[in-house]
C-alpha cells in the first residue's frame, strides 16, 4: 500500500509540475496576475507530493519491505538503522528521488521566501524550475521507478554495497545534491530574466544568496566525498581526477566564478550578460555531472546501473535544457543593457581576472573528462586521461589565480591602485618568503617547487588577514576603535576573508601530502615493525571479530616514536560481507596535529604474513579544514543583512506613493 | 582610456588566457594520455617497451603466483592472447582469478608487463566496461557476465 501511495504521489507531482510550468508563463504573456500568482502555491503542493513519495520510499526502507524491488536490491534487515536510511540514496532510483526532492524543495523555498520578488520574474522562474522538475519526474516514472514490486517477496535483502555502508555516505550525497540542484535556482532566474528581456542589479542581489548557498553545500559535498575516498578506499588518496569527481568539480569552478561575477553585477551593474551565461553554464555542468555519474558511461563506484534507456533519457534532458537555454541566450542576451564602466586595474577587473582563470581551469577539466568519451564514441579508441594531464593544465592555471587573490579585495571599485595594494601586501609577501625558507630548511626530499607552493598558500592566507587588518585599521588606530570598526564591518567582508583563507589552508594540505607524504608497503609478521617519518609501527597480532552483517579480520598495531615513547594503537581491518561475498578494507587513522598515520591491511597469507600499507600524510587534515573555512565564509556572507533585505527596496519604493513633505 | 580601449584590454586578456590554456591542454595531451589495450591489441599494434598503456582482460585461471615481499605475477588473457604481468604491492580487494582486471604500466625488455597500478573495478557480476568490450570483440564474452550488474567498486593503486 505504502509504495503505491508513493508512486501515485509522484505522478500527481508530475501533473502539478506541468501546471506550474505552463500556467504562470501564459499569465506573464496575457498579463494575468491570477495565473502568475498560481506558481507559488502549486510549487508548494508539488513539493508536498514529492516529499510524500520520498517519505513512502523511506518507510519501505526503514521497515525493510523486501516486496519492493529497490529495497530488496539495496538493503538488508541486519543493517543498522542509519544505513537502512542512507541506502535510500545508495542506488540509482533512490538517488534520483533525492534529486527531485531537493529540486522541488528549492522551488518551494523560492515560493515561500520570494514574496518580495517582482511578480513576473517570480512566475517565470518558478515555471522554469517546474520544467526541470517535470523532466526528472518523467525520467523516474518511466525508467527508474523506485516503487516497483516483486511478485514473491524474498525474506532477506541483498544488502547495500559494503563500501557504501559508511557514515560518510549519510552526508556526502545529500550535500552534493543540495549543491548541484541549488544551482538550478540561478539557472531558472537567468532563464526568467531572458524570457522577460530585462535584468538589473536587484536580480543579482536576489540570486546571489542562492548561488552562495548552493556553492557552500557543493564545497562541503566535494570535501566530504574526498575524505570518504581517503579513508574508505584503503590507499589514502584524497583526489583521483576520476571523471566522477571532475563531474562535481566542474560546477564548483563555474559556481565559484558565478559567485564572483554576481558581486560585480550587484555592486556595479556590469557583466550582466556574462553572469547570465555563467548561471546557465553552472547548472548545465551540474546536469552533465548527473548524466556522467548516472548514465553508466563511466565505470566507477557511482555507476549504479548501466541501462542504456536511462542514459539516453538523461542525454535528452541535457540536450533540451542546455541547448534550449543557450539558444534562448543567443537570441535574447543582446537585448540586455550593458552596465557600468571600469578600468582594467580595479576590483571589477580583479573579479574578471578571477572569472577568466576559473572558467579556463573549468574548461580544462571539461576537456580532460569528456575527451576520452568523445574519442571512444568517434573512433572506438579507449584512452584514460589521468592525474598527469590535470597537473599539467589545471595547476598552471590555478597558480596565477592564487597569487592574484589577495590583491582583489584590496583594490577599489572602478579604478584601483595596484602599487598601493602591493605595498599593503608586503608583510604577507615577507611571511610567504619566510615560509618558503622554512619549508626548504625543514623538509627533505620532495619536488623543488613544493616549498614555493607552501609560499603561495601562506601568501593567500596572510593576504586574507591583511584585508581584515586594513579594513579595521587595527595596527594604526587604538585597539578599542579598531574593535568597533571590526564589529561594524559587513559580515560579507569577514566571509570573503574566511573563504580566501580556507583556499590557502587547503593548498598547504595538498602540497604537503603530495610532496612530503611517505609510504611503506610490505608483508610483515607479528612482531615485525615498519618505520615511517618519526614513527615505528609494530604488528602485534591478527585476530577475528564479528559485526552485525560482516566479519572482521583485525590487525593490531602499536605505534612508538622512533626515539622511544608509546603513541598509541591502531586497528585496521578487512571486512567481509557474506551477503554479497565482498571484502572491503577499513583503514586505521591516527591523528597527530594536522598530520595522520594511515594503515590498511590485505588478507593474511598462509605463513601468517600480513600485507600492510603504511602511510604518513603530513598536514592532510588541512585539506578538509580549508573546505570548512570556505563553508564558514559562505555562511558568514549569507548571514549579511544587506543580502537579506536589500533586494525588495527599490521595487517597493517605486510602487508606493511618496508621502508629501 | 576610452571605452573602446578598455574593451580591447578585456578581450585581449581573455583571448590570451584562452590561448595559454589551449596550449597547456595540447601539451598535456601529447605526454599524459594512456591508451587502453587488450592482449590481442598489444600483439597487433606491436607495443614496445617504454610506452605506457592500460592492459585489460581476464586474470587467467591458475596463473597467479605470489613471490616474496608482495611481488605477484599473473597472466592477462582475452581468450586469444596471454600477456604476463608483474606487480609489487597489495592487490585490490576484488582481484580474483578468472575475473576482469585493468593494469597500468609499461613493458620491460623481456615482454613482461610491469604494472604499477592494478584496477579491479567489479564484483562477481560486474566487469569493467573496457574489459567487457574487449572480450566481446574477441568473441569470448559470456552472457552471464551481463547479468544485471550489482555495483562496481573502486580500484587500488600504488
Amino acid at each position: 500500500m505504502i509504495p503505491e501511495l508513493g508512486h501515485y504521489a509522484l505522478m500527481l507531482a508530475l501533473g502539478l509540475a506541468l501546471i506550474q510550468g505552463i500556467m504562470p508563463i501564459v499569465g506573464t504573456r496575457a498579463d494575468d496576475p491570477v495565473l502568475m500568482s498560481m506558481a507559488a502555491p502549486v510549487a508548494l503542493a508539488q513539493f508536498a507530493f514529492v516529499a510524500t513519495a520520498f517519505g513512502a520510499l523511506a518507510v519501505c526502507y526503514v521497515i525493510s519491505d523486501f516486496s519492493v524491488l529497490n529495497v530488496y536490491e539495496n538493503s538488508n534487515s541486519h543493517m543498522p538503522f542509519i544505513y537502512r536510511l542512507t541506502s535510500i540514496w545508495g542506488n540509482h532510483e533512490g538517488s534520483m528521488m533525492l534529486w527531485v526532492s531537493i529540486l522541488t524543495f528549492f522551488g518551494a523555498l523560492v515560493a515561500v521566501f520570494g514574496t518580495n520578488l517582482p511578480t513576473v520574474l517570480k512566475a517565470n522562474a518558478l515555471a522554469v524550475q517546474a520544467w526541470i522538475a517535470a523532466a526528472f519526474h518523467l525520467f523516474i516514472l518511466t525508467t527508474s521507478n523506485p516503487f516497483a514490486r516483486i511478485a514473491d517477496a524474498p525474506f532477506e535483502g541483498r544488502d547495500l554495497n559494503p563500501i557504501l555502508q559508511d557514515p560518510g555516505l549519510a552526508f556526502h550525497p545529500p550535500m552534493l545534491y543540495l549543491g548541484y540542484v541549488g544551482f538550478s535556482i540561478s539557472f531558472s532566474f537567468a532563464i526568467a530574466a531572458l524570457l522577460e528581456g530585462r535584468i538589473d542589479a536587484a536580480w543579482a542581489r536576489w540570486v546571489r544568496p542562492w548561488v552562495l548557498g548552493a556553492w557552500m553545500c557543493l564545497t562541503l559535498g566535494i570535501a566530504g566525498g574526498s575524505y570518504w575516498a581517503y579513508y574508505e578506499l584503503g590507499w589514502g588518496g584524497f583526489w583521483f581526477w576520476d571523471p566522477v569527481e571532475n563531474a562535481s568539480l566542474m560546477p564548483w569552478l563555474a559556481g565559484t566564478a558565478l559567485l564572483h561575477s554576481a558581486v560585480v553585477m550587484e555592486k556595479r551593474g556590469a557583466l550582466k550578460v556574462w553572469t547570465i551565461l555563467l548561471a546557465i553554464l553552472t547548472f548545465s555542468l551540474s546536469l552533465i555531472g548527473t548524466f556522467l555519474v548516472r548514465s553508466g558511461v563511466l565505470t566507477s563506484v557511482h555507476a549504479f546501473a548501466t541501462d542504456p534507456a536511462r542514459g539516453i533519457f538523461i542525454l535528452g534532458i541535457l540536450a533540451v535544457f542546455i541547448g534550449g537555454a543557450l539558444a534562448l541566450y543567443a537570441w535574447r542576451a543582446p537585448l540586455l543593457k550593458q552596465g557600468g564602466l571600469f578600468a582594467p586595474i580595479s576590483r571589477e577587473g580583479a573579479l574578471v581576472f578571477n572569472n577568466l582563470f576559473l572558467t579556463s581551469a573549468c574548461a580544462t577539466v571539461i576537456v580532460g573528462t569528456l575527451y576520452p568519451l568523445a574519442l571512444e564514441a568517434l573512433t572506438g579508441q579507449k584512452i584514460s586521461v589521468g592525474p598527469p594531464f590535470f597537473d599539467l593544465t589545471f595547476g598552471p592555471l590555478f597558480i596565477p589565480l592564487m597569487v592574484a587573490m589577495p590583491f582583489g579585495p584590496l583594490l577599489g571599485w572602478k579604478r584601483g591602485d595596484l602599487v598601493g595594494a602591493a605595498q599593503r601586501l608586503i608583510a604577507a609577501a615577507l611571511l610567504a618568503a619566510l615560509a618558503i625558507a622554512a619549508a626548504f630548511a625543514l623538509e627533505r626530499g620532495g619536488p623543488v617547487l613544493a616549498p614555493f607552493g607552501i609560499g603561495v598558500a601562506v601568501f593567500v592566507m596572510a593576504g586574507a588577514v591583511t584585508d581584515l587588518v586594513e579594513r579595521t585599521k587595527i595596527l594604526r588606530l587604538p585597539l578599542r576603535v579598531a574593535l568597533r570598526r571590526a564589529a561594524g564591518l559587513p559580515r560579507s567582508a569577514w566571509g570573503t576573508a574566511a573563504a580566501h583563507f580556507g583556499i590557502g589552508v587547503t593548498l598547504i594540505g595538498i602540497v604537503s601530502v603530495t610532496a612530503w607524504g611517505g609510504e611503506r608497503i610490505a608483508e610483515i609478521k607479528p612482531g615485525d615493525s615498519l618505520e615511517i617519518a618519526r614513527y615505528r609501527v609494530t604488528l602485534d597480532g591478527v585476530f577475528d571479530r564479528a559485526g552485525p552483517n560482516y566479519q572482521d579480520t583485525v590487525g593490531r598495531f602499536t605505534v612508538h616514536r622512533i626515539n622511544g615513547g608509546l603513541v598509541g594503537n591502531m586497528e585496521p581491518t578487512r571486512r567481509v560481507f557474506p551477503a554479497r561475498d565482498m571484502a572491503v578494507t577499513e583503514a586505521a587513522l591516527m591523528t597527530r596535529g594536522f598530520s595522520q598515520l594511515y594503515v590498511s591491511i590485505g588478507d593474511p597469507n598462509r605463513e601468517g604474513g600480513l600485507a600492510v600499507r603504511l602511510y604518513f600524510k603530513p598536514n592532510v587534515l588541512m585539506i578538509w579544514l580549508g573546505a570548512g573555512f570556505m563553508f564558514a565564509g559562505g555562511a558568514l556572507s549569507l548571514s549579511d543583512r544587506r543580502l537579506r533585505v536589500g533586494a525588495p527596496r527599490p521595487a517597493r519604493a517605486k510602487a508606493m506613493p511618496q508621502p508629501a513633505e | 582610456m576610452t571605452r573602446k580601449q578598455r574593451r580591447l584590454v578585456l578581450i585581449g586578456g581573455g583571448l590570451s588566457v584562452l590561448a595559454v590554456s589551449v596550449a597547456l591542454m595540447l601539451n598535456a595531451f601529447r605526454d599524459s594520455i594512456v591508451f587502453f589495450n587488450s592482449p590481442s591489441d598489444v600483439v597487433e599494434r606491436r607495443i614496445g617497451p617504454s610506452t605506457r598503456i592500460r592492459l585489460g582482460g581476464l586474470v587467467k585461471d591458475g596463473s597467479l603466483v605470489r613471490g616474496d615481499n608482495l611481488a605477484v605475477r599473473f597472466e592477462v588473457t582475452d581468450g586469444k592472447t596471454e600477456i604476463p604481468v608483474a606487480y609489487r604491492g597489495v592487490l585490490p580487494d576484488l582481484f580474483r582469478e578468472g575475473q576482469g582486471v585493468v593494469a597500468e604500466g609499461v613493458f620491460d625488455g623481456a615482454g613482461v608487463f610491469d604494472a604499477d597500478t592494478i584496477l579491479a573495478k567489479h564484483d562477481e557480476t560486474y566487469m569493467p566496461k573496457e574489459v567487457a568490450d574487449a572480450l566481446k570483440k574477441s568473441g569470448h564474452w559470456q552472457d552471464d557476465y551481463a547479468r544485471r550488474a550489482a555495483m562496481p567498486v573502486g580500484g587500488a593503486s600504488k
